[in-house]
């Protein structure tokens, strides 16, 4: 085991995926000498050369059509995309190329291309830098969607997002970069799927759903909940398409009760994803209505408001409370019989 | 009116300007070559005069009595194969259809300039390109049919499928050729779009990353003066070859209805992209002689004596006259080539009619390579529903 960094163990594992697979090749702004932004590829055009860590030109579009070509060519292109709000340029050859060429050619041509997004706020940055565009991508049929949100998971899904036959969006909480964790860079990466939920915190009163940046506060959440008696069962979804909805409906069984979080705007967002499809198979067995508790229908705020709209340890357990039939934010001075 | 004129330019307003192909004598200048000049190369004219170039000669030099008509041959099956297909979607039997009529010499010159191991990029139109490639006839038919989302592995021929988002593939050719890079080979991506495409984002990024690559990427542009309704004016205000050097990409103008200039320029760009020299932009000069699809109706948009100009520089007339002049267009060899022709169009109807039509689970197929637990449920609840109907009692309640 090593004590590093979550931004540390990306780099690594994006390190350890290149010794493995020469066509494992880097794709990017300023991703080479400067190391990228959050210098997550720190080191690695020094070690592996510049023909497999390539600066892009600032063009989104350009930078994963070329990925299109050189996967074409039977490379493993891993893209960085700079900040969240940059990838909009991009997604005319994501949701077209990219998501779709697997079914257009019949199986014919593989698209293993890995799209790398730092997402999320809460670092203070004008607009465009703290976005949460995953829904986008979710609804997306032919990509995969992943997020982590510790330093082991960082390490081992980058290396299986890139061993995927299919393109894989890696959305890395920028906010966490710089937590600290265990990881054990021994294991074989292909032992375990990225595509599976984890439990990461036992409970039996309410699940909560979260994922990427908001794991960390949904832990606190259910710390904080059981001084009051509330057992809360966190769920990090880890894969969010597909979505591992037995994990989820496993724990729904148990508990009566579902609260989602996430930082990305609630309509059409995959709270409701969530909420739809747990309601579906767990409708005979839910207590309340699933409860969402997540970022505003709005542009994302300038930096000084931006904890107005990220949902947080209180805005969690005031879900929570809700989902309980407790006194909440909504329920008015009386605590019997409130549904929302 | 006076917007409208201001809009689409003075130069190229709806490819009325015809560059300058050829004059009653026939006499063209061999323009200096690879700074985007806006003369087109040419070196077989309109009236079928074959003419000197001090450039582009030693390009073709190999280029003999029998392998000018295997040429002709050629744009005259691929536009049976047009004819044929514009029936078959005239009878019911396919959906849509894009002609190339009036393409034959831009697709055939350049088509046949590839190497085996070069890769081919195109947009929907190409279908000459694709039977220089060695296209299974029926696989051209598949995606119009509509039994198919591409009609043929592109490992096969080397030749990606169509691509239907303008100018899209251009930055693939380009990825591509990054790739042949990286593996030190010498083969070459091709890619080809239209006028309207050089409007796009993406052709002009490709462009980018080609030259600061320095990528063994061909673009090959055929401005056919049309991208649906939209004269060529519309999309460039100066001829479209006079953009590449900006990028510090070398470009030529060729007359895309001259199938030897055609064959020649391709030819110089694929030997300077195989030697290290790197991408080149090919502006293609020629004209859409029909609809965009069989679904348009372009007698709204343009004039009919457009088509009758162009219809005098016809790609294959002007061939069919040299082989004559050179004694070369005899009986024996014009019924062996209709009856090649014949031979062709006859496969495609079968292969059309023969389709095996998809079965309804196949929507689900191919969609990922590994299992995916959101489809795997959809398509087992889905199964259920086509199985419940025939299971389902002939008579009862729901």
């Amino acid at each position: 085991m090593t004590t590093m960094t979550f931004g540390r163990a990306i780099t690594a594992g994006l390190r350890r995926a290149m010794e493995d697979d020469p066509k494992v090749i880097l794709m990017g702004e300023d991703i080479g000498k400067l190391g990228g932004v959050f210098r997550i590829t720190d080191g690695l055009q020094k070690d592996f050369g510049a023909h497999r860590v390539l600066d892009s030109p600032l063009a989104e579009s350009g930078i994963l059509g070329t990925a299109v070509g050189m996967a074409y060519r039977g490379y493993r292109p891993v893209v960085e995309i700079q900040f969240d709000g940059f990838i909009y340029p991009a997604f005319d050859q994501i949701v077209c190329q990219v998501a779709k060429l697997h079914y257009r050619t019949q199986g014919a041509v593989r698209m293993p291309i890995t799209i790398r997004v730092p997402f999320g706020g809460g670092i203070g940055s004008p607009e465009h830098h703290s976005e949460s565009p995953e829904a986008y991508f979710t609804h997306t049929s032919g990509l995969r969607v992943v997020s982590v949100s510790d330093p082991q998971d960082a390490y081992t899904m980058i290396q299986q997002a890139i061993a995927s036959d299919d393109p894989v969006l890696y959305f890395e909480p920028k906010r966490r970069y710089h937590v600290k964790g265990e990881v054990d860079e021994t294991g074989d990466a292909s032992a375990s799927d990225m595509g599976t939920a984890r439990v990461v915190a036992r409970g039996t009163d309410v699940t909560l759903v979260t994922y990427g940046p908001l794991v960390p506060t949904a832990r606190d959440a259910a710390v904080a909940a059981s001084d009051e008696g509330i057992s809360i069962e966190v769920i990090d979804l880890r894969s969010l398409a597909p979505i591992d909805f037995a994990t989820v409906e496993a724990s729904v069984r148990k508990t009566g009760r579902l609260v989602i979080t996430h930082e990305a705007a609630q309509s059409g967002g995959l709270g409701a994803e969530i909420a739809a499809s747990i309601t579906e198979r767990c409708f005979d067995v839910l207590e309340h209505a699933p409860v969402r508790v997540t970022g505003f229908d709005i542009p994302y705020p300038y930096s000084k408001l931006e904890f107005h709209h990220l949902p947080d340890l209180d805005r969690i357990l005031d879900g929570v409370d809700r989902v309980m039939r407790r006194h909440n934010s909504l329920s008015g001075p009386t605590t019997e019989g409130v549904s929302q | 009116m006076t917007q409208d004129h201001a809009l689409q330019g003075s130069e190229f307003d709806g490819g009325t300007r015809v560059p300058a192909a050829g004059t009653a004598t026939g006499a063209v200048l061999p323009g200096p070559a690879h700074d985007g000049a806006d003369e087109p190369v040419q070196l077989l004219d309109h009236l079928g005069v074959r003419h000197a170039h001090e450039h582009y000669d030693a390009l073709v030099a190999d280029v003999d009595g029998a392998a000018l008509r295997k040429l002709y041959e050629d744009m005259v099956v691929v536009r049976r194969i047009d004819a044929e297909a514009t029936a078959l979607q005239r009878q019911g039997e396919l959906a849509l259809w894009p002609p190339l009529l009036g393409q034959e010499a831009a697709q055939i010159g350049s088509g046949r300039a590839l190497r085996e191991d070069d890769f081919v990029f195109s947009s929907y139109r190409e279908n000459a390109v694709a039977y220089c490639r060695g296209v299974d006839l029926t696989d051209l038919l598949r995606v119009w049919r509509g039994n198919a989302s591409s009609g043929w592995d592109p490992y096969s021929i080397n030749m990606a499928t169509p691509q239907v988002i303008i100018g899209a593939q251009t930055l693939h050719a380009t990825g591509y050729a990054m790739g042949i890079l990286q593996d030190g080979d010498d083969a070459v991506a091709m890619t080809y779009f239209g006028d309207g495409a050089t409007s796009q984002g993406d052709v002009n990024e490709a462009m980018v990353f080609a030259a600061s690559y320095q990528a063994p990427v061909v673009f090959f542009c055929q401005n056919n003066h049309w991208a649906i309704s939209e004269p060529v004016g519309l999309q460039a205000h100066v001829p479209i070859a006079r953009r590449a050097p900006g990028f510090g990409i070398p470009s030529v103008r060729v007359d895309g209805n001259d199938v030897l200039a055609c064959l020649a320029v391709t030819r110089e760009a694929l030997a300077r992209a195989r030697s290290g020299g790197g991408p080149t932009f090919i502006e293609a000069v020629t004209y859409r002689m029909g609809p965009h699809t069989t679904a348009d109706d372009p007698k709204r948009y343009r004039d009919a004596n457009e088509l009758e100009d162009w219809a005098s520089r016809d790609p294959l007339a002007r061939l069919a006259t040299l082989l004559d002049s050179l004694g070369l267009l005899d009986a024996d060899y014009t019924d062996s080539v209709k009856a090649t022709a014949d031979a062709v169009a006859a496969e495609l109807r079968q292969g059309c009619l023969s389709m095996p039509e998809p079965e309804p689970m196949d929507v689900f197929k191919h969609v990922y390579s590994a299992p995916n637990s959101w489809l795997d449920r959809q398509q087992d609840h889905y199964e259920r529903y086509l199985a419940s109907f025939e299971q389902a009692p002939q008579e009862g309640s729901r």
